[in-house]
């Protein structure tokens, strides 16, 4: 991984508070968990059910039956439960998800987040992403700022099939951290050693800035 | 009184699915996928499935036999993207696929189950998802009417069972198993291990044995059952 990625990922990392429930999507945000301290006060919740994530396993110490909704051998801590998929997203649904950290092909000024279809060239289905980022407490988006072509992702509306609506409540990149407010893209931090002008041009709608300093990652 | 043996061979078992049946199989990934019962399903060959399950697995692997034996005509799923050969058949029109959220899947199914007709919910709302499905208000607020789900039947794997088909899951190979083992007019259920009756205690249920008609005991896993070598 990129030195700009791990920057992003530790940076998420500081998202995640002390006693919170959370889901990581498949991706970038899993890396997540390796910036926690291990003795760190988290509940880590995956869909296929169970809440109370361990540490991912190599094959040869996997337990056969003891997987994440991504397919990685995990591990369960003390006070860990497992229950059906109903059970899984009432969890969800119902508010007990503090945070989830999603991927994102795009990502809206109002908070639109297009994640799940490229029409004509990926559509394997939600899984359940709707559900996460429609009813998740608050939304967080890890990315990169741009796609392999160097399109911004952040846009002024997104272009592909939306997974939820005004769900986002913050992205972080590989450049910045981004608030999505009721005025559009609010720039609350840069990564060491980007402008405000690469991220800028880097963004596709306005950028408001905040009063005061701008901190780095 | 003595609680009846629902004990079966699996040839009897998967030879009372006719072709066109409704078919919910469990499973997540690999765990709690009845891999054993879907062999014989390929062996005996039943045609014009509509399969209902979380995933399609992956190529080579669980329901991707059907689908290369081209037994299934529509797959109702939340994800299919570990398996390339059912995203081609999507993509070529050889297989009719419908998406749902997956906890809206295990609801549409636990409602089912439970005799409702079914679910209302705001999941998908301004969404791709909403297309073609009745809009309603509740409480002033829209919402999506999601019809609930049953099947002919239901395959499902279970860790242990007793010989009246009660049945516990472990760790993450629950997940869809214990939804439909409610909604289907025929339910079997593989087991690793198949106990006398008393042996699996009353309050270690997950599935209690009223719902499941035929037992059927697992003499050996196959590979597929084994930990994926990525």
């Amino acid at each position: 991984m990129s030195s700009a990625r791990q920057r992003l990922v530790a940076r998420a990392a500081r998202e995640i508070a002390p006693g919170m429930v959370v889901n990581l999507g498949i991706g970038l945000p899993t890396k997540v968990v390796d910036h926690l301290a291990a003795d760190f006060p988290v509940c880590l919740h995956t869909e296929n059910g169970l809440s109370g994530i361990g540490p991912t396993l190599p094959p040869e110490a996997a337990d056969r039956n003891l997987i994440d909704a991504g397919g990685a051998y995990v591990s369960t801590v003390p006070g860990s439960a497992f229950f059906d998929s109903a059970v899984s997203f009432a969890l969800v649904r119902s508010g007990r998800l503090d945070l989830t950290m999603l991927g994102a092909f795009e990502v809206a000024q109002n908070g639109d987040l297009a994640n799940w279809k490229i029409p004509g060239k990926f559509s394997p289905g939600a899984g359940g992403g709707i559900e996460l980022a429609q009813k998740a407490r608050r939304v967080v988006v890890l990315s990169t700022h741009t796609d392999r072509t160097g399109n911004p992702k952040l846009k002024a509306a997104c272009a592909l099939p939306v997974t939820a609506r005004g769900c986002v409540a913050r992205v972080v990149t590989d450049m910045a951290v981004i608030d999505i407010t009721p005025g559009g893209f609010l720039l609350r931090e840069l990564s060491e050693g980007v402008s405000l002008a690469e991220v800028r041009e880097a963004t596709g709608a306005q950028l408001a800035l905040p009063e005061g300093d701008i901190p780095t990652f | 009184m003595r609680l009846p043996d629902k004990t079966c061979s699996i040839e009897d078992a998967i030879a009372r699915i006719p072709d066109g049946a409704t078919v919910m199989v469990g499973g997540f990934g690999v765990p709690g996928t009845p891999f054993t019962l879907i062999r014989e399903l390929v062996r005996q060959g039943q045609r014009n499935l509509t399969i209902i399950k979380n995933d399609a697995n992956e190529t080579g692997m669980g329901i991707d036999h059907l689908l290369a034996n081209g037994q299934v005509a529509r797959l109702i799923t939340t994800h299919i993207g570990l398996n390339a050969r059912a995203i081609e058949m999507l993509n070529t029109g050889h297989l009719a696929v419908e998406f749902n959220a997956q906890g809206i899947l295990a609801e549409r199914i636990r409602a089912g189950g439970a005799g409702l007709k079914a679910i209302v919910t705001d999941i998908g709302l301004d969404t791709e998802l909403a297309h073609g499905k009745a809009r309603i208000e509740i409480g002033g607020q829209p919402a999506l009417v999601e019809p609930a789900l049953r099947a002919d039947v239901a395959l499902l794997h279970a860790h242990r069972a007793d010989v009246f088909g009660n049945l516990d899951y472990v760790a993450t190979a629950r997940n869809f198993n214990p939804l439909m083992a409610m909604a289907a007019d025929m339910v079997i259920a593989e087991a690793e291990a198949v106990m006398p009756l008393g042996d699996l205690a009353a309050d270690e249920v997950h599935t209690p044995g009223p719902f499941v008609d035929h037992v059927v005991g697992l003499a050996q896993l196959s590979e597929e059952y084994a930990v994926v070598q990525r």
